[in-house]
């Protein structure tokens, strides 16, 4: 089943979210961390990625954000905009927004004041002296504390909530900016059972709007969100589709239960 | 936005009132009572009040830059003592004839080391505007330079507080030499007056005074309202985590910069006010450890809080007039202790001992 | 950096020899021109003639070339010459407890004993003096020890006349000593400078634009500005001048690098326990300036009680030991409840030096103190007169290099030294192999100020003893850890040198303020390309 099948084809307005990233590849050192690695993603798409440690998926995320150049390959981003040719910084204005593994709020900054922080707006310095939140920034802060379920704690220093909270302050941080594709790397590690469900709607609820790329290890997690699935393998795609697909996929399970 | 309140930042409510208290009472006190009574405050503890309020001024502007964003600037007292120099130029010109050489133009020193003119950099110093303008101008250009070198390249952490040391620390050598033109190492005294107010006028020291009281809250203030408006948010961001904090969007290095530019100026007007009150500045202003002791006090007192740093300041300058009156031995001593209790055992300050923690894990 | 080292020491070995070698067997007396009627008689002639006539008497007996006469001329020179009251007899007396003993001065036999009051000092005035220190010059040129005889000819070039060209003419192919060579073709390329026509004082002036000795520039400038003298020869003085001026300067250059690369070895000593501490334990010291000041006063202690000759050997280990001590008491009562808190690391131990500093104050004195300095390094190797090396900086390069090479030895060859390796570069991985991460941090923090302590001992030789000591350097060491990255001894090694040497460089040419401004802002834009250093380390433990 190829990726042509899985979504119904979106209007124009969304054609913004959609990745290709051809044919590349990184080495450090002489070590091959992508290989020849090729995936598209449609636009509004929930994928996740998975893979054993080492596979890439890291690597990956590092070169769609700019964090990483590729030694070959190309990666554009909707039709146009080819992301090896701008900075980190350019490639966050563009829409692409990532959501790191471990939990980085500003702890000292209450939830109110993180998500003030991520809206979309003037980041310039004379800007944020006089800046004083519209009717329009209010209810969009409103809104992604509902989304993120912290709306009773929106005064509550960010330190001081629970490591999944923290994890939902960040996605509700990330959503803010608006962005047309959302990486997000392991958001479930550390969280309790019911966090993880929490975290399924929240990611559930996200896709559609915008383009989402989870990286996982948790199958069950993986399980209950992914229509589609992409197995890395050493740097490269090993196998792509639905769940059912993979698990019964005979080099999958060589991979995964053959070391 | 507003004043702060009792209930919501009782610090910084006391804060202001204790200077609206004490700009009007120590004024009083000095000028409408007779000198015997045993209410009045002699000339000497309104100028040393003065000074405390100068430095705690200073304490301020060090805790936006530290305590807010997280730079520890070891050299603060430069920009401090470039301020002074400023003021103190305007006030060597306005010596005119009365100089001991009864030069009207040349300032006593220069005439003593036979120059003939005076130097281009102390043109237009005669008029009070002018001075105003470089007061602000000259600590703020260098902190715009010194800043925009070291931030641009990501200097951080120890490694920029050690620049900036090195920074004050090759001030001082220049200044020091007499050919530059500031002093040499007697640096500009024997002021006469300020505006036509003669600087031995008791009403004068207390109008100092008063400006200076103003200064302080005028300064408290205006930190204030940077670091409560999404700047200042975004200061805290930077300070805490400045990767995430780029990744954000924020441009870091414009907002350290401007931050620090900031903290220069108010702490070059702060040695303004400074110098007219002591009625000297020299090189010695420059000295490496004069910028350390700056950061004891806002240490001492509590960053991150703005009226735990003028808390501090006081309270530390407090002890060291106490201490080196009586056993100046034992000043250098307790000043070290001090560094060594504050950073071991008082993290917080001062402010940090009553206030309720909002603990962080 | 380095280069410039190499540079500065492939100079000094070209350039003429350093003035210590054995003395040769002498090869021939001193020529004899006519022998005057009685050289003895004109001895004893000294002590009535006036001062005109002793000057002709003086010529007399050193034109005789008695064996004696240099002797006699030297005692007339520096007053033993004297007239015993008693017999008006000429007599050499020399100081003998509170008296004189008397001998005479042609045949050396004893005279006995006198006192003050016995005797009476053969008048001379500065005409006279000069005369007898070219004629005792003179006299010197075959003396056995090379040394003296290139003094001699030194002598010689202020007074050159004909009769002194002449013997130095004559001497010239009878010399075997190179050195010596040399300095009498000067003397005789000055001569001819003076005299002679035209076509040979511009090929002397030619000759002389190699020299550096300062009474050839003297002359030469002269000559150049003398208004009698021919355009060409002026202008063929004018270029020697030039050139011999720019040699000068190379050596100059050459000096200030020395002194560069020995302000660089003290950096050295000072810095590299500072890269030490902050490398493995990611600890700013700002006390470390008071350990080079404990290192300086236990010298200074060392000195009291033992004879200064053996105080350095004494003071080196002692030093050590003293300023290591400290050091790992500072780190167990104050330091380590300071971890992974640089900026408060630094605070508190900028405590600790205010308290260090007044303890030396109240202890010793605020006064600076002087350390002397043992006989076997004092004096200097002298490469030729615009460049003389110092022999107590020498002396603290090649120690300096000594302690590093034996500090990368400990590093990597002893047990302990893997594992302040292994802590540096991964703690926890470090730390599950067993190693005791602390007590390799106080130890660390021990040899780091151990170094320090002994870069004290070395900074006591070159400068006075203070309690400020420390403070003065520590700017300068910081700075050095800065550029130089903490990854990598070498880092710390070039990057002292390099600061050594540019600091002093710089100095001459814009002064020694501005020399560490220029430097400071070097260094500034140096991290903006590299802000982690010369060489970063490459591991988990710098980041603060």
């Amino acid at each position: 089943m190829s990726i042509d099948d899985a979504e119904a084809p979106l209007s124009r307005d969304h054609h913004r979210g959609a990745l290709f990233v051809e044919a590349v590849s990184v080495s450090f050192d002489g070590f091959k961390a992508l290989n020849d690695l090729t995936l598209y993603m449609d636009p509004g798409e929930l994928r996740c990625l998975i893979g054993p440690n080492g596979a890439g998926k890291t690597t990956l995320m590092d070169v769609i954000t700019g964090k990483t150049r590729p030694d070959a390959g190309e990666v554009f981003f909707g039709d146009r905009i080819d992301l090896l040719q701008l900075s980190e910084a350019q490639i966050a204005e563009v829409g692409i927004g990532r959501k790191f593994q471990k939990p980085t709020v500003f702890e000292q900054l209450s939830v109110r004041e993180n998500l003030a922080l991520a809206l979309k707006q003037d980041r310039r310095v004379r800007a944020t002296l006089r800046a004083r939140l519209t009717g329009s920034e209010r209810d969009r802060m409103d809104e992604a504390a509902v989304l993120i379920g912290l709306a009773e704690n929106q005064q509550r220093l960010a330190g001081t909530l629970s490591h999944g909270q923290k994890q939902w302050l960040e996605i509700g941080m990330l959503l803010l900016q608006e962005p047309h594709l959302m990486l997000i790397d392991e958001p479930v590690a550390g969280m309790t059972r019911g966090e993880i469900e929490r975290t399924a709607e929240l990611l559930q609820a996200l896709a559609g709007e915008r383009s989402v790329l989870v990286v996982e290890h948790d199958m069950e997690f993986v399980r209950s969100i992914a229509r589609h699935v992409t197995v890395l393998h050493q740097g490269h795609v090993l196998a792509e589709g639905s769940m059912a697909q993979i698990q019964s996929d005979p080099r999958v399970i060589e991979v995964y239960l053959g070391e | 936005m507003g004043l702060p309140t009792w209930r919501q930042e009782p610090g910084g409510f006391a804060l202001l009132v204790v200077l609206a208290i004490v700009a009007v009472l120590v004024p009083l006190l000095n000028l409408a009572l007779p000198v015997d009574s045993a209410l009045h405050v002699p000339n000497y503890t309104v100028t040393l009040l003065g000074k405390y309020l100068c430095y705690a001024l200073a304490a301020v502007a060090l805790d936006l830059v530290w305590g807010y964003c997280g730079i520890l600037s070891l050299g603060h007292g430069a920009f401090f003592a470039l301020g002074g120099y400023a003021m103190g130029m305007y006030l060597m010109r306005q010596i005119g004839e009365r100089g001991v050489y009864g030069n009207a133009l040349l300032p006593d020193f220069m005439v003593f080391l036979n120059w003939q003119e005076l130097p281009w950099y102390w043109q237009g110093f005669n008029h009070f505007p002018f001075a105003l303008l470089m007061v602000v101008l000259v600590p703020g250009a260098l902190a715009f330079a010194f800043g925009y070198l070291a931030f641009r390249s990501r200097v951080s952490g120890v490694y920029l507080s050690i620049i900036t040391q090195a920074l004050t620390f090759a001030l001082m050598l220049a200044f020091f030499r007499n050919d530059m033109g500031f002093g040499g190492n007697n640096g500009l005294t024997d002021f006469k007056e300020l505006l036509g107010f003669d600087l031995q006028a008791p009403t004068t020291r207390a109008g100092l005074f008063v400006a200076s009281a103003l200064a302080l809250a005028g300064g408290y203030l205006l930190a204030r309202a940077v670091v409560r408006s999404r700047a200042g948010h975004v200061l805290i961001a930077v300070r805490d985590a400045e990767s995430r904090s780029r990744f954000l969007g924020y441009r870091v290095e414009h907002y350290k910069l401007a931050v620090f530019v900031l903290s220069a100026v108010l702490t070059g007007i702060a040695g303004a006010l400074y110098v007219p009150q002591v009625g000297i500045i020299n090189p010695g202003e420059f000295a490496p450890l004069n910028s350390i002791e700056m950061v004891v006090w806002v240490a001492l007192g509590g960053r991150g809080t703005l009226y735990g740093a003028a808390l501090g300041a006081g309270v530390v300058n407090y002890l060291k007039t106490v201490l080196t009156g009586a056993l100046p031995e034992v000043w250098l001593f307790f000043l070290g202790g001090l560094f060594m209790l504050v950073t071991v055992a008082l993290p917080l300050g001062l402010v940090g001992l009553r206030a309720r923690r909002r603990s962080v894990a | 950096m380095l280069f410039l080292a190499l540079v500065v020491f492939l100079c000094a070995l070209r350039a003429p020899q350093i003035a210590a070698a054995e003395p040769e067997p002498a090869v021939v007396a001193p020529d004899s021109p006519a022998v005057p009627a009685d050289p003895a008689a004109a001895v004893q002639a000294l002590a009535s003639g006036g001062l005109s006539a002793n000057a002709q008497l003086v010529r007399q007996i050193s034109d005789a070339g008695a064996p004696w006469a240099r002797s006699v001329l030297q005692g007339l020179l520096d007053g033993t010459l004297q007239t015993r009251r008693a017999d008006g007899r000429v007599v050499l007396a020399n100081v003998s407890g509170d008296a004189f003993e008397l001998t005479d001065p042609v045949t050396g036999e004893a005279l006995g004993q006198a006192s003050h009051a016995d005797l009476k000092r053969i008048p001379i005035n500065n005409t006279l003096r000069t005369q007898l220190n070219g004629l005792i010059a003179r006299l010197s040129l075959a003396d056995p020890d090379p040394r003296q005889r290139r003094a001699a000819v030194r002598a010689l070039f202020e007074t050159l006349d004909a009769g002194s060209a002449d013997l130095l003419r004559k001497r010239r192919p009878l010399e075997n000593d190179s050195g010596v060579r040399a300095a009498i073709d000067i003397a005789l390329a000055l001569s001819d400078l003076a005299t002679g026509e035209d076509s040979v004082r511009i090929a002397a002036a030619r000759k002389l634009a190699t020299s550096v000795e300062p009474v050839v520039r003297v002359r030469l400038g002269a000559v150049a500005d003398d208004a009698t003298q021919v355009q060409e020869v002026r202008d063929e003085a004018r270029r020697a001048l030039a050139r011999s001026e720019a040699r000068v300067s190379l050596y100059r250059g050459a000096e200030m690098a020395f002194f560069g690369l020995s302000l660089g070895s003290v950096l050295l000593l000072a810095a590299i326990g500072l890269a030490i501490t902050f490398g493995v334990m990611g600890v700013i010291n700002m006390a470390h300036g008071e350990f080079l000041m404990l290192g300086a006063y236990t010298a200074f202690v060392v000195q009291q009680w033992v004879p200064v000759d053996w105080s350095l050997p004494v003071a080196i280990p002692l030093a050590f030991v003293v300023a290591g001590a400290a050091g790992v008491l500072l780190e167990r009562c104050l330091i380590r409840f300071l971890y992974g808190r640089p900026l408060e690391t630094l605070l508190a131990t900028f405590g600790v030096s205010l308290i260090l500093q007044q303890l030396v104050r109240s202890v010793f004195s605020p006064l600076n103190r002087q350390v002397a300095t043992p006989s076997w390094m004092s004096g200097s190797v002298e490469i030729n007169p615009a460049l003389s090396l110092t022999l107590n900086r020498l002396y603290i390069v090649v120690f300096s290099v000594m302690v590093f090479v034996a500090l990368q030895a400990v590093l990597r060859f002893t047990r302990f030294g893997l594992e302040l390796r292994a802590v540096s570069q991964n703690r926890a991985m470090a730390r599950a192999l067993g190693v005791r991460s602390a007590r390799v941090d106080a130890l660390t923090f021990g040899l780091g100020a151990g170094i320090a302590g002994v870069g004290g001992v070395a900074l006591s030789q070159l400068t006075n003893v203070g309690p400020n000591l420390g403070q003065a350097y520590i700017v300068d060491a910081f700075l050095v850890v800065v550029f130089g990255g903490v990854g990598n001894l070498w880092g710390t090694f070039t990057a002292a040198l390099t600061l050594g040497v540019a600091n002093k460089l710089m100095e001459p040419v814009v002064g020694a303020v501005l020399a560490k401004i220029l430097v400071l802002v070097f260094i500034i834009l140096f991290i903006q390309r590299r802000p982690r250093g010369l060489f970063p380390q490459r591991g988990r433990a710098v980041e603060a």
